[in-house]
């Protein structure tokens, strides 16, 4: 009856999420839904009537000094990331993101046959991001400048400090506040639907691989198969790895 | 600013005396215009010396394709004299509205003021140039918009844009722009110094303020990035709105017909552009300082800005979206794309569970014998 014994796997513990990063993704989820609220709001603010004076009510001075207030966290979260992306582990280099050699190209093929297409083959194997999530990541990058630049551009004109003033120049660039905002607006939905598909696929890989996906980003632990580990199947597009596997087989 | 050639023009207090305005007049004009300007009170001295002892600037007015509401803007500014001796008498040795002479002879003044006062005198430009079918929707005198321009700018001091459409374009040149209404500094060799003053039209003081810089400085103001006078244009109407209580609260008026609106509310639901847009109407207002858009009950509409046509609706917050008809705002087209989404993810997730079954079910049978393990 060995089919219906299924093979029982040695797991190893791999340290991939290191608690920079965990903090980072964390602070950047609560930030990013407390900027979409309230920039919903901002954008379209609710009907309310009051009796009272409006002096003694600050609804949209609060919305929108929750949103500057979660904008600066946000930038300079952003930043920190971008200084981890040098310092972190390999996982968190920036070499993930970026998609700059053929190895790269070739698994984000292999994702997509494999994780959009649904065809058959042998399940592809990465323990950080796989090539495509590494991608996406690089994409929403370029929209968190995007947001940051706007966003501050706009905000320029309304703050005393240097700091926003340095982004003065791009509702200049653009030609004025209004299409400024818009830019903003727009972007603002990739943020939306990006944290669809983000949760979703979340979901999916701990579901199709049993390696705990969902609670790397509390613990920062992922658990690979004893066999895939010697096998060294897995597939990051950092060239570290394979010199770091390299030195650990020789040693 | 004095040479040889304009020093026999008269200055402006001569010809202030000579239209017969008292001493106490000139000084109250020139005192307004310097707290237009944002001069300090020391700085009024001077503006009152350049006054008296500069002569008149030439001036060469050219309208090209405009409806002279920045002309109508200057005329009507609040100070008589803003009108009588900055307009009437900058000498506006050329302007097709005002001017007396007509045909030829308007002609050889604008060239002979060209030639007479080569840098010296101040070019200002109402409306943009057409440049589709070579410039031919804006002749005057058998030449085309552009010619003129060219000629003209070649030997001024300064170039003033006046309004949205010198500035950038207006409504003419909103899409799909079949005249190709082109703003001036597009057209301009960059050699001359440029100042925008946009607005459909632009406040009549801030016009008269301008020029009154230039005439008491001898040079251009200090400019922002777009190139817009800072005097005037680096505060957002929002930030000099007397409705901006009623925002900082959320209130908002909903319709122009509901309770909010009379109570005053913020007209930022029914798409006030005060947030985005630049400009000293809240502070300097309109027609002798009477009043301004917002304070009538209607909402700004941004007239100020780059593109104001095409950048969305007049009377709502939402912003259009390019290329999805003009039904279709960013947050319509959000919704069908989270809808899509959503979807998608819903689809991608029965097809996991049908093509990837083996490994679903090799892991929960690899898990249920672990369990049945750990429990013998």
């Amino acid at each position: 009856m060995a089919q219906n014994t299924a093979p029982i796997h040695r797991l190893r513990r791999v340290y991939v999420w290191e608690q920079p990063v965990r903090i980072y993704h964390w602070i950047n989820a609560l930030v990013l839904l407390a900027l979409i609220a309230t920039g919903f709001y901002i954008a379209s603010p609710l009907a309310l009537q009051s009796h009272k004076e409006a002096t003694n009510a600050f609804t949209m001075g609060w919305m929108r000094y929750i949103h500057f207030a979660a904008a600066y966290i946000f930038f300079f979260n952003f930043l920190f990331r971008i200084y981890w992306g040098f310092v972190g582990n390999k996982y968190a280099n920036w070499r993930q993101f970026i998609p700059f050699s053929k190895k790269f190209f070739k698994e984000m093929w292999y994702v997509f046959r494999m994780d959009i297409l649904m065809l058959k083959g042998r399940e592809h194997m990465s323990i950080g991001h796989n090539a495509m999530a590494g991608f996406i990541y690089f994409l929403t990058f370029i929209a968190f400048l995007v947001q940051c630049l706007t966003g501050f551009g706009l905000y320029a004109s309304m703050s005393s400090w240097w700091f926003p003033k340095l982004f003065a120049w791009v509702p200049a660039l653009l030609g004025g506040d209004i299409l400024t905002r818009q830019i903003h607006h727009w972007s603002m939905w990739f943020f939306i639907l990006f944290v669809v598909i983000h949760v979703y696929l979340v979901f999916y890989h701990d579901y199709v691989e049993g390696r705990g996906e969902m609670s790397s980003m509390g613990g920062g632990w992922k658990f690979i198969e004893e066999e895939v580990f010697e096998r060294n199947h897995h597939q990051t597009p950092n060239p570290e790895k394979k010199t770091a596997t390299e030195n650990k087989k020789a040693s | 600013m004095i040479n040889d050639a304009s020093v026999q023009q008269p200055t402006y207090y001569q010809e202030v005396e000579r239209k017969g305005y008292s001493r106490r007049e000139f000084l109250s004009f020139v005192t307004m215009m310097a707290a237009f300007m944002g001069l300090e009170k020391s700085a009024i001295g001077q503006v009152i010396k350049a006054m008296e002892t500069q002569p008149r600037v030439p001036v060469i007015w050219l309208h090209f394709q405009e409806c002279t509401c920045c002309s109508e803007s200057f005329i009507r500014s609040s100070h008589p004299i803003v009108a009588d001796i900055l307009l009437d008498k900058i000498s506006l040795d050329y302007t097709e509205t005002l001017m007396a002479a007509s045909g030829f002879q308007a002609e050889a003044a604008m060239k002979s003021t060209m030639e007479k006062y080569k840098g010296e005198y101040i070019l200002c430009v109402e409306g943009s140039v057409p440049t589709a079918a070579d410039g031919v929707y804006c002749m005057i005198g058998g030449k085309t918009s552009m010619q003129i321009l060219e000629e003209a700018s070649a030997n001024a001091k300064a170039v003033i844009a006046w309004g949205s459409c010198a500035s950038n374009g207006c409504v003419q040149s909103a899409k799909p722009n079949p005249t190709n209404a082109t703003p001036i500094h597009k057209l301009l060799s960059g050699n001359v110094p440029l100042i925008k003053v946009p607005g459909c039209p632009p406040i009549g003081e801030v016009m008269a303020g301008v020029i009154v810089h230039l005439v008491t400085f001898g040079k251009i103001p200090e400019l922002d990035r777009l190139g817009r006078p800072k005097a005037f244009y680096s505060k957002r109407v929002h930030d000099s709105c007397y409705r901006r209580p009623f925002y900082d609260a959320g209130l908002f008026v909903e319709t122009f017909d509901d309770e909010s609106a009379k109570k005053g509310y913020c007209l930022y639901k029914v798409g006030c552009k005060g947030p985005s847009t630049y400009n000293a109407c809240g502070v300097m207002k309109w027609n002798n300082g009477t009043s301004y858009p917002i304070q009538s009950g209607h909402g700004c509409i941004g007239c100020s800005e780059a593109n104001y046509w095409d950048n969305g609706r007049l009377y709502e917050r939402a912003s259009s979206f390019a290329g999805f008809g003009i039904e279709a705002n960013a947050d319509t087209l959000g919704k069908v794309a989270l809808a899509a989404t959503g979807v998608a993810v819903a689809a991608h997730a029965v097809a996991t569970n049908v093509r990837k079954h083996n490994l679903i079910f090799n892991l929960e049978k690899e898990g249920k014998q672990s369990e049945k393990e750990l429990e013998s």
